[in-house]
């Protein structure tokens, strides 16, 4: 499972890269992919949403299962990867280049978790 | 007396006594006792086949048959093919359930995609899905996918299925939309009320209740102007002669698919048809197959995109559907193959000659249309009486048309012959 | 196996239709697109769906025991009727319909005697589009006595995913409460769900992991001194019919699913029916018109402004009506509860001769169906619910309902109903049995089953992600 040292990461599974201090990209991580299999499909937010944090922005789906994507941050969406809608596999195979969404004016970050600290949490909520 | 149960009571005391039991009243000891139903059901004893037979026989034939049909107003008399019966009634279509398991579904799967393809060949579209309730729920769900947090406005036009406003009433009332009815002028649509600020949709009948040919292009044209999606309800054999949805530039079209042979069984089952062009396709309720390869690359059909339905998305899904018309849409399958695409515009040519011919006959006879506006099988004309006339018609074995505001709403299909015709005109003038 | 579209022969075609007999014309503007309809003659059809007849399972072909499905045999008495020309070919709005609106006058009688109500329309035409008429019923309810801050449905976590679906449709907010460790409602969840905003309850009673809830009446009462009202899904009545009534545990609304308890098909997906009955004090909020009788004259009545308006087009979906009052002709009062009582003692014998093997999550009695939890084997070598489900299909046996109720991990949910016999649910058992000693020694084969069908299993992965939904005619 590979976990980027350079990005932050959310407890409901989501990473965050941050482009500026006040905007952000979102995607699943590697163990979010893994948990949820091949996935087929996401639903993206509007762009001109309010993402709150800890609250679910959007969706991707399986093949026999629908699962929230929750904002990790706070912000307004100011663009989505339209690229997914034709290839949502991309989120299986390169979970930290399929992009779900950027975010501008960010706040609430505080609860983010550093590389470290998140790959200790998947460990202990495997078990 | 019958109750289908094979065991016999030797082997019920058996499987009783394997299981554990004492006696049959055991089997509920998790019923609380002051709960249990006491004494009899009041009904009448079971009965014997036969008897359930004559029962029933004697029922049926306190409804009256009629020996020629001149009424439609969403229920239409065409001629079912011999091949329609003898395919949908095999058993193995009939018994089975949704095709969950793929692997043994391949037959109803396929029967569903097939009519998927031909509801999209028929009307334009890309998409279609497995079926709906009929044309009025079709109706409603088709506006539901168009519904948008911020706009709440749905345009409907006044000239559409009475059954059909009221479903839309019921269904889109409860989600908090705001319907705008636009009233019609000379028969049609009159479209000057759409202004298009805070709606999302533009819901239009073709040919509306009243038989009359609405400006459909004119109106989808209308609705892109002010950013709506085009919503068009056809009758499917109107499809045939008139422009389709898609040339008309509808974005969903619907309706009722019971003429393509299904009876008229006192209003149903029958078969809402719904279809969308891609970019709605995952907006599109219900059941939907698709095709794909098994594990060694052969050709295998599944119901797909389930991830949008009820049994997934529980209360995030945008309907709650999950039994539909399957059987339904087989016998449309069945029929659109037997009529094939010559036959389908032989009958839609029929239907429009037909009623032509006859609303011409019976202007001689004295009964004028009501709207200037061309027709296609359907048509309104004025009478005094039309309860009076109607009622005359029955006592000859003749099912006239519908008593509407303002007179008759007449309907000729290819079923019905040009002596049918000319009787009923006689019998019109008697 | 070809489409019909790959069978098409250009100018192929079956004759239908004589020419014209009256003048012909044509509108202003007309069609131009081509319509891709199949050319085939009369053969081609009746051989295509031959062939797709011999790829589809019936309750004709085998055992099929679909958990809260119902999938018990289709009586043939019931087809016969429904083919009568005499309801087959009358128009939804003719006069001289006395037969049809005896026949849903006396349909409505009997149901509501059987389950309790007073009142019943069938104009719903599936179990879902029910579940809406019956929230619709206790949405106006609420509304026409000012409440309406009571916006919200609580559904257990064991319910049919169409009970939230529906809730969500009617424009309630869904509260899922957790079932307690037995699979029941867990009555201090249900008490501090309760309050000011609840609109109501919707239960099915036997649940869907087969239990009777001992404490229904408990429930009903909680819900009703907090201002709300009970639905009742009737998925399951099969279990209790003619020996418990909804309207006797307390329950305000129910509806009905026709092509389940009461034997008429599922054709495939459809059509059901799923009529909707209430007590009197909701009556007058029922769709559609009401049949009223008068010295054996029947008439339609239409209900007032009240109603909550039309759910469906004209009467419903009668025909299927029409099988179902057939059926109850057939059973009468003792034939009922003894539907019940048989659907019951099957379920438990088979129950029997599985739960040595299997994990079986009833550990008392069960009423019309159990569950069966392949977790520990899953953990053990991999082999899932899915797979013993593929691997029934190569001994003719439909798998059970798989992956439902939600609260059981890998679980597949058996209803054998009354309608198979001792001998069936003998060999059926020998089955489950022999696939379980299998799965211990070679799950490769079951990962890979079946290995009979028509196809192998289907990438639905693919299906998914790049959709074809028509036939692509080469364009």
């Amino acid at each position: 499972m590979k976990t980027p040292e350079e990005l932050k990461y959310a407890k409901t599974h989501e990473w965050v890269r941050f482009i500026s201090d006040t905007e952000v990209e979102v995607g699943l991580s590697d163990f979010a992919q893994d948990q949820l299999g091949d996935l087929v499909f996401v639903n993206l937010p509007d762009v001109d949403a309010e993402a709150v944090e800890g609250e679910a922005i959007c969706d991707v789906e399986s093949v026999k299962a629908v699962s929230d994507v929750n904002a990790p941050v706070s912000g307004t969406v100011t663009e989505v990867n339209e690229a997914l809608l034709d290839a949502p596999e991309t989120i299986n195979s390169d979970p930290y280049g399929a992009w779900l969404f950027r975010l501008a004016n960010v706040t609430d970050t505080e609860n983010l978790l550093d590389a470290e600290a998140y790959i200790k949490f998947c460990e202990e909520e495997a078990h | 007396m019958g109750s289908y149960v094979p065991s016999t009571a030797k082997q019920r005391e058996e499987m009783l006594k394997a299981a554990g039991f004492s006696s049959a009243d055991e089997l509920y000891r998790d019923v609380p006792e002051d709960l249990k139903f006491k004494g009899e059901l009041k009904l009448p004893a079971g009965k014997s086949e036969l008897e359930v037979d004559r029962i029933i026989r004697a029922l049926a034939a306190k409804n009256k048959e009629y020996l020629s049909i001149f009424r439609g107003a969403g229920a239409y008399n065409h001629y079912i093919p011999a091949i329609v019966g003898s395919v949908v009634n095999k058993e193995e279509f009939v018994t089975a359930y949704t095709p969950y398991q793929a692997e043994i579904s391949q037959g109803v799967l396929q029967s569903i995609f097939e009519y998927q393809t031909m509801i999209c060949e028929l009307t334009g579209m890309d998409v279609a899905n497995a079926s709906v309730y009929d044309g009025c729920v079709a109706a409603a769900e088709a506006i539901s996918m168009c519904r948008s947090p911020k706009k709440r406005k749905v345009y409907v036009s006044a000239g559409i299925h009475p059954d059909t406003m009221k479903v839309i009433n019921t269904y889109c009332g409860t989600a908090g939309d705001e319907i705008v009815v636009l009233p019609l002028k000379d028969g049609k649509t009159d479209f000057s009320a759409v202004d298009g600020e805070g709606a999302v949709c533009l819901y239009l009948q073709q040919p509306n209740f009243y038989g009359v040919i609405e400006d459909a292009e004119e109106a989808g044209k209308i609705a892109h102007e002010k950013g709506l999606t085009y919503i068009l309800s056809m009758d499917p054999f109107a499809m045939c002669l008139l422009p389709s949805p898609a040339e008309y530039g509808a974005d969903i079209a619907v309706g009722e698919g019971q003429p393509l042979g299904m009876p008229l069984s006192f209003g149903g089952p029958y078969l809402g048809f719904m279809a969308c062009k891609e970019k709605q396709m995952r907006k599109l309720p219900g059941r939907i197959v698709g095709e794909t390869v098994d594990t060694e690359g052969r050709r295998a059909f599944v119901l797909t995109l389930q991830a949008r339905e009820q049994h997934i998305r529980r209360e995030k899904a945008s309907s709650n559907i999950c039994s539909n018309e399957a059987h339904c849409a087989l016998t449309a399958s069945v029929y659109l193959s037997a009529m094939g695409p010559e036959g389908m515009k032989e009958a839609a040519r029929q239907c429009y000659a037909k009623a032509h011919y006859l609303a011409a006959e019976l202007e001689k006879a004295g009964l004028k249309r009501c709207y200037e506006a061309d027709f296609f099988n359907e048509f309104v004309t004025a009478c005094d009486d039309p309860e009076a006339l109607v009622k005359k018609l029955d006592e000859k074995g003749i099912l006239g048309g519908l008593p509407v505001e303002g007179g008759i709403l007449w309907c000729a299909t290819e079923a019905n012959t040009k002596d049918e015709i000319d009787t009923l005109v006689k019998e019109v003038c008697a | 196996m070809k489409t019909l579209f790959e069978r098409s022969v250009t100018g192929r075609h079956c004759t239908i239709l004589p020419a014209c007999d009256v003048p012909e014309c044509t509108p202003e503007i007309t069609r131009k697109s081509e319509m891709r309809l199949p050319e085939l003659s009369e053969t081609d059809i009746s051989r295509h769906y031959t062939e797709l007849a011999k790829q589809t399972f019936g309750v004709n072909d085998g055992f099929y025991p679909l958990g809260s499905c119902t999938m018990k045999y289709n009586p043939k008495i019931n087809e016969t009727a429904a083919a009568l020309p005499g309801f087959k070919n009358i128009h939804p709005t003719q006069d001289h319909v006395q037969g049809c609106l005896e026949l849903l006058h006396t349909a409505e009688e009997y149901l509501c005697e059987i389950t309790g109500m007073d009142a019943m329309t069938f104009q719903p035409a599936a179990g879902a589009h029910g579940e809406m008429t019956g929230l619709l019923l206790i949405k106006r309810y609420h509304e026409l006595k000012g409440n309406t801050q009571r916006n919200k449905i609580i559904v257990p976590d064991s319910a049919h995913g169409t009970n939230p679906a529906s809730s969500a449709m009617c424009g309630f907010t869904v509260i899922n409460i957790p079932s307690a460790p037995d699979g029941c409602v867990d009555l201090d969840k249900l008490r501090e769900a309760c309050g000011e905003d609840t609109a109501g309850l919707m239960l099915t009673n036997p649940n869907t992991l087969g239990i009777f809830d001992k404490n229904i009446s408990e429930i009903t009462k909680i819900v009703h001194e907090a201002g709300g009202l009970c639905y009742y899904d009737g998925a399951n009545l099969n279990a209790v019919m003619g020996i418990v009534r909804p309207g006797d545990m307390g329950f305000d609304c129910i509806h009905l699913n026709l092509h389940k308890s009461f034997s008429t098909p599922h054709g495939g997906g459809g059509p059901g029916s799923g009529p909707v009955g209430c007590k009197a004090f909701l009556e007058p909020y029922l769709p559609g018109e009401r049949i009223v009788e008068k010295d054996g004259e029947y008439a339609l009545d239409p209900r007032g402004a009240e109603s909550i308006g039309a759910v469906r087009g004209f009467h419903g979906n009668f025909l299927v009506v029409v099988k179902a009052f057939t059926y109850l002709l057939t059973l009468g009062r003792e034939g009922v509860p003894e539907v019940a009582k048989n659907a019951v003692l099957n379920a438990n014998y088979l129950k029997h001769l599985l739960e040595t093997t299997y994990d079986v999550t009833n550990k008392g009695i069960c009423m019309h169906e159990f569950v069966i939890t392949m977790e520990e084997m899953k953990k053990i070598n991999g082999v899932s619910a899915m797979d013993i489900a593929k691997a029934l299909q190569d001994y003719g046996i439909h798998p059970p309902t798989m992956y439902f109720p939600l609260n059981v991990h890998e679980a597949l949910m058996v209803e054998p109903t009354e309608t198979e016999t001792k001998e069936t649910l003998d060999e059926v058992a020998k089955i489950f049995l022999e696939l379980h000693a299998k799965a211990l020694e070679d799950p490769e084969y079951l990962h890979s089953a079946p290995h009979h069908s028509a196809i192998t299993r289907p990438d639905e992965v693919t299906a998914a992600r790049k959709p074809v939904l028509r036939f692509p005619f080469n364009d």
